[in-house]
């Protein structure tokens, strides 16, 4: 996988090896790399999880994972990051998406993950399809910040029936 | 003009399919577009509260004007990431 563009976000249809990830965007200035793994969990609100389905709306995940890693850039005292987002069918205890931050100091990189993933949650355009042995739901998904533009609902619109 | 209109997630399942051309007369908005997929889709309504809308891969709001050859997406709350 060509990792020319270290400051950058990856959508990958294959196994994310995050400690080759970790090895690459290492510099000698670092002192701290901290490293999040998202991993399929084999249960979602009391059912048990047979597998996940990622899709994603792929130029848009990869513009938006762009603007947070340079809003993380901007924000805290780190010196580079990379989020790589897995998408297509994963089993249980595979990686979904990583979170790898270098910085000079640990407390940064530690904040500038964690506000990282929090950030991915809630506007990147990928979506997972949670499947269980009596059927398979889209997750809910959080509502979007409200900074995100958002069309008005138009309610003289709306179909008679419900 | 004619824009390209996807689906995705939940919202795909709903309109059935994962992109649709539209044609759509001058000064069309984002709106426009989503008053006539509420009236196709069954379903949409109750979720339009909660979704958000792109053109060309930017979140948009129901003024925003569109132009002859725009992408434009239907998304559903996001819920990539970890569980």
């Amino acid at each position: 996988m060509p990792l020319e563009c270290l400051r950058c976000a990856q959508i990958v249809r294959e196994r994310i090896d995050v400690s080759c990830f970790a090895n690459k965007i290492k510099c000698p200035e670092d002192g701290a790399i901290v490293a999040f793994e998202g991993v399929v969990r084999n249960n979602s609100r009391g059912r048990r999880t047979l597998f996940l389905d990622y899709e994603a709306y792929d130029e848009m995940a990869i513009t938006q994972m762009n603007g947070l890693i340079e809003k993380a850039l901007s924000q805290f005292a780190i010196r580079e990051a990379v989020i790589v987002h897995r998408i297509g069918r994963l089993q249980i205890g595979e990686t979904s998406v990583a979170v790898i931050v270098a910085s000079a100091h640990r407390a940064a990189a530690f904040d500038a993950c964690r506000w990282l993933i929090e950030s991915l949650k809630q506007t990147v355009p990928i979506w997972k399809k949670e499947y269980f042995e009596d059927g398979a739901v889209w997750a809910p998904g959080e509502p979007f910040p409200a900074e995100i533009q958002r069309p008005r609902d138009q309610p003289s619109q709306k179909p008679a029936s419900n | 003009m004619q824009v390209r209109v996807l689906f995705f997630g939940v919202l795909k399942d709903l309109a059935g399919q994962s992109s649709d051309s539209l044609t759509l007369p001058e000064h069309a908005t984002l709106g426009d577009v989503l008053a006539h997929y509420q009236t196709r889709i069954v379903g949409l309504g109750n979720l339009s509260a909660s979704l958000a809308m792109s053109v060309n891969q930017q979140y948009a709001a129901s003024e925003t004007q569109l132009r002859s050859g725009d992408e434009i997406a239907f998304l559903p709350p996001v819920s990539g990431g970890l569980n």
